[in-house]
């Protein structure tokens, strides 16, 4: 079965697995930051909340915050990006995600778009 | 053989047992250099200098000033930046012996001419700014917010308002900002721009409140707007308990015209290497005085240089917060901003501001239907065009910026403000004959052009410079900070 996608109003993709999300940046927001030099990870054990700023993604153009879709813990980061920023270019949806937050007991995960309402979304943007 | 492009590092000239001097014969004994130093002091092999002679010394960094942009070769737009031409006359008078041998430690009666000039400046300033009290000492624009924020900071305490912890920034301001409100250990509140370029005023006001410590602005703004609602917005603010830091990065556009002191400003700072001609880059020096209203004047750094009859001395304000930089500040950085000022006078600098407004309107009138432009109105000194008609075609707005290098012109500032997509921000400057600004518009249409019919030859830009397009991204992941000797 093919993952499924859903988007945040500021270009995240998360990917729900039972209690776990995985959190990336979507294509668009990659070819828009442009080539991307570095990535500033949080700590797996950091406490996040929904609409926060977690990690720090450095492009040639722009220092972009990655904003937490939901409250909940990191449970996992992508220490390979520390190596290599440049998956996030290569491979946004794969081998770019960025990290895995354990959703909080009482935490919603809050509006999202399915890959259909995003795109009609990048249309407006 | 014809000549490849580029200079061979001064390393590769580098010629075993060559000099460009001659020592004379020693006439006193000689002594190990071991004996009269530690040996843990003394490196173990030597250092690997390039041997060279001193005409190829001279050639060679003559060579790579000649690759070089700067305003004395050509036109260079750089938005936000000012990059106007810096009057020799400057020069002349920041050499003068009376201003250039003097020392700061010596006798305040034996450097009166200087500090007359720095008290002089101070007052030119108050006056430009409507505001009351200068310091000279901050050597660079952040570095003048970092003060401001440090007096507004000291004003509060005072007061006994340590709660105030929370500066209000607007979306389109420079990114010093913010990061000079993290460094006094204060909050940032954004609020976001209106469709006219402003400050979105139904925002301010959910954002003003008992934290409000004060809000820092640039009038006109990054998109080179000036912000119609300003005395609502600093009215509202001071209302709430908070000061107003007006940045001075854009002042080149509102001299002699309008006073930030008058918009309702307590503190501003001018980049003198901006507004004053002084010069940029390659380590300036800079300076960002800031002048300030009397009620904050007595909390100014110190020393400052105060009057009494005849005689001029340093002072230290009663509540100072202390100093900000070693001595006076960039003393001949001062003097260069001083002469501009004199030799302009009041209706020169209006002048300045005016005619740095005429170009920038006339660009951007001639630009606008080739180029997307996201707000369309008069401008100041600057203006912002968005490279997204172009992106249908592949382009991006850093491969115009690239091709630009191949007509002799430095690029705008690109991707900044960063409420503009695809930004490109240009900026004149009042110096330029209207040929260059005309060169610099045919330029533009011509790879307005090119996107259109060969996007892929705009993608390979520039192809008439030193080098053609670096690898940024590789750049930034793996530097190469110095030379490394390959055995």
């Amino acid at each position: 079965m093919s993952k499924k996608y859903l988007y945040t109003k500021e270009h995240e993709w998360v990917v729900v697995k039972g209690e776990i999300v995985q959190v990336g940046i979507s294509d668009y927001a990659q070819d828009e930051l442009g080539d991307v030099v570095f990535v500033d990870l949080p700590e797996v054990g950091d406490q996040v909340e929904e609409g926060e700023g977690f990690a720090v993604v450095e492009s040639v153009k722009a220092v972009s915050d990655i904003y937490a879709p939901v409250s909940g813990e990191i449970t996992a980061v992508n220490e390979a990006l520390e190596d290599s920023p440049e998956l996030i270019n290569e491979s946004p949806l794969e081998e770019g995600w960025i990290v895995e937050i354990k959703i909080d007991g009482s935490a919603q995960i809050g509006d999202l778009m399915n890959q259909q309402e995003y795109e009609e979304f990048l249309k407006e943007v | 053989m014809p000549k490849k492009k580029g200079v061979p590092l001064i390393f590769e000239r580098s010629v075993p047992g060559r000099r460009g001097y001659r020592l004379p014969k020693l006439d006193v004994p000689e002594v190990p250099v071991d004996e009269l130093i530690p040996a843990e002091h003394l490196r173990e092999k030597p250092a690997e200098l390039p041997e060279v002679s001193e005409v190829e010394v001279m050639r060679h960094y003559t060579q790579l000033s000649r690759l070089n942009h700067g305003v004395d070769v050509g036109f260079y737009p750089l938005g936000s930046c000012t990059m106007k031409y810096n009057p020799r006359v400057n020069e002349d008078v920041a050499a003068l012996p009376g201003l250039s041998t003097i020392h700061p430690y010596q006798p305040e009666s034996s450097v009166q001419g200087a500090l007359e000039l720095m008290y002089n400046l101070g007052q030119h300033l108050a006056e430009i700014s409507g505001l009351a009290a200068a310091t000279l000492q901050p050597a660079a624009g952040a570095h003048g917010e970092l003060t401001g924020l440090l007096v507004i900071k000291a004003y509060h305490k005072q007061r006994g308002e340590e709660h105030r912890t929370e500066i209000i920034i607007p979306d389109s301001a420079h990114g010093t900002n913010p990061a000079s409100v993290a460094m006094v250990g204060y909050d940032v509140v954004e609020v976001p721009s209106d469709e006219r370029g402003g400050v979105d005023v139904e925002a301010l006001k959910r954002a003003v409140g008992p934290k409000t410590a004060g809000l820092m602005l640039t009038n006109p703004n990054t998109l080179g707007l000036f912000d119609e609602n300003i005395c609502d917005i600093t009215a509202m603010v001071r209302q709430a308990g908070g000061l107003l830091y007006y940045d001075g990065a854009n002042a080149n556009a509102i001299l002699g015209i309008v006073r930030p002191g008058d918009m309702g400003f307590d503190i501003v700072h001018y980049n003198l290497h901006k507004t004053f001609s002084t010069p940029h880059g390659g380590g300036g020096p800079g300076s960002g005085p800031i002048v300030v209203t009397e009620e904050l004047a007595p909390f100014l750094p110190g020393p400052v240089v105060a009057k009494e009859g005849d005689r001029f001395f340093f002072t230290q304000p009663e509540k100072s917060i202390g100093r900000v930089q070693a001595f006076y500040g960039n003393f001949s950085v001062l003097v260069k901003a001083y002469a501009y000022i004199l030799s302009h006078g009041s209706a020169g600098l209006r002048e300045v501001s005016e005619v740095a407004v005429l170009n920038a309107n006339y660009m951007m009138r001639r630009l606008q239907d080739v180029y997307y432009l996201p707000y369309d109105r008069a401008c100041k000194h600057e203006f912002v065009l968005s490279g997204k008609w172009q992106k249908q075609y592949g382009v991006r707005t850093l491969d115009i910026a690239k091709r630009l290098l191949d007509y002799g012109v430095h690029a705008p500032t690109v991707y900044f403000p960063l409420n503009v997509e695809e930004a490109l921000m240009i900026e004149p400057t009042e110096t330029e004959p209207k040929s260059a600004i005309d060169e610099f518009i045919e330029a533009m249409r011509q790879i307005a052009q090119e996107a259109k019919e060969d996007p892929e030859q705009l993608k390979k830009a520039p192809q008439l410079t030193p080098v053609g397009r670096l690898d940024e991204a590789k750049a930034a992941r793996r530097p190469v900070l110095r030379w490394q000797k390959t055995e």
